[in-house]
């Protein structure tokens, strides 16, 4: 009987996924226009030269003047706003005195609080000029979320948005990071279901309309292994090649997915 | 940022197999062997064949799952 229930989109007794109201859904909107606009401003912070932890002081100064709280801070002991990964580095990076040169890209990776509740988003800069085949990296990573994206309405499986994340990642010779997956969002930061980005990890839960997600491909040119740094944070590849990282907090709709951390003028709707 | 966890996933269980361990069909679609955590042990929870279980799957190694979970 259970499989069947199941089978036709029940959540199942234990997920505690939770679909939120619209007002919920307005002040994670709220977040995520403070999420965008702290990576706005950090694309145009980010040069060769500059320090990662001045994107850090940078990124919260904006949050606060928002009135808003960085998630980060504080989560598990983390102890920055931001993440800042450089090259090799995967994700969740600690901001520090490390210095951007020509040629790296760096991944941030942002949350905020605002009215109780959460947004998060990453993205991947070049920093200055950057190599064609690394573009290319950011760029698939960057397309592998939007495929993920566009799987985010209601009907569709976890598996279905995993799926599609995958193929993109495969068919363009990369490989998708495993041990860390894209997350419910909304009161808490990580909140159930996970949202891996490759099918076979992801289970057939059907989305539903006001679930809240955080979609995040995270994609590394050589082998999919990663291993954590001493500093007890920062993830590389194990092989040493590059890592991209891209992220959006998205709202499950009966038509699509709004993206409630995209850009000031690039809509979210569709 | 991402959450950084054990891959959970759900399966049924086929066959129980002698030392405590299950042969369990995922949801993806393949089979893992699996032990019962240790928590389960300990609250005595029997565990049958067609039991929907949740496990916890090592990304480096699909073949193996820890049962975490029995649904009632």
């Amino acid at each position: 009987m259970r499989p069947r229930l199941r089978e036709r989109g029940h959540p199942g007794p234990a997920t505690g996924i939770s679909v939120k109201t619209d007002a919920q859904i307005a002040a994670m909107r709220r977040a995520g226009k403070v999420v965008a606009a702290v990576l706005g401003a950090l694309q145009a912070v980010v040069a060769p030269g500059v320090e990662t932890a001045e994107l850090d002081r940078v990124a919260e100064d904006i949050i606060r003047s928002h009135g808003a709280r960085p998630s980060f801070k504080g989560y598990n002991g983390f102890p920055a706003s931001v993440c800042t990964s450089v090259n090799d580095e995967v994700v969740h990076g600690l901001p520090g005195r490390r210095v951007l040169r020509e040629g790296d890209i760096v991944g941030i990776d942002v949350g905020a609080m605002v009215d109780g509740f959460h947004a998060d988003a990453a993205a991947t800069f070049a920093v200055g000029e950057i190599a064609p085949a690394t573009r290319r990296l950011v760029q698939v990573t960057k397309q592998a979320l939007e495929d993920g994206i566009a799987q985010a309405r209601a009907g569709r499986t976890l598996r279905e948005l995993a799926r599609a994340i995958e193929a993109r990642v495969v068919a363009s010779g990369y490989s998708v990071v495993r041990e860390l997956v894209g997350h419910g969002i909304g009161a808490a930061m990580h909140e159930p279901p996970q949202v891996p980005n490759y099918a076979a990890g992801a289970n057939a839960l059907k989305l539903r309309a006001g679930m809240t997600l955080a979609i995040e491909p995270m994609v590394n040119e050589g082998g999919c292994e990663i291993t954590k740094d001493t500093d007890g944070w920062t993830f590389r590849t194990r092989d040493g090649g590059l890592s991209a990282h891209w992220e959006h907090t998205v709202a499950v709709g009966e038509d699509g997915a709004e993206i409630m951390t995209a850009p000031e003028g690039a809509g979210g709707g569709g | 940022m991402s959450k950084e966890t054990p891959i959970e996933v759900e399966g049924v269980v086929l066959e129980t197999r002698p030392n405590a361990m299950f042969k369990v069909k995922l949801e993806a679609g393949h089979e893992v062997l699996a032990h019962v955590s240790g928590k389960i042990r300990m609250s005595y929870i029997r565990i049958l064949p067609g039991d929907r279980v949740k496990l916890e799957v090592s990304p480096y190694d699909l073949t193996r799952g820890r049962i975490v979970w029995r649904y009632k």
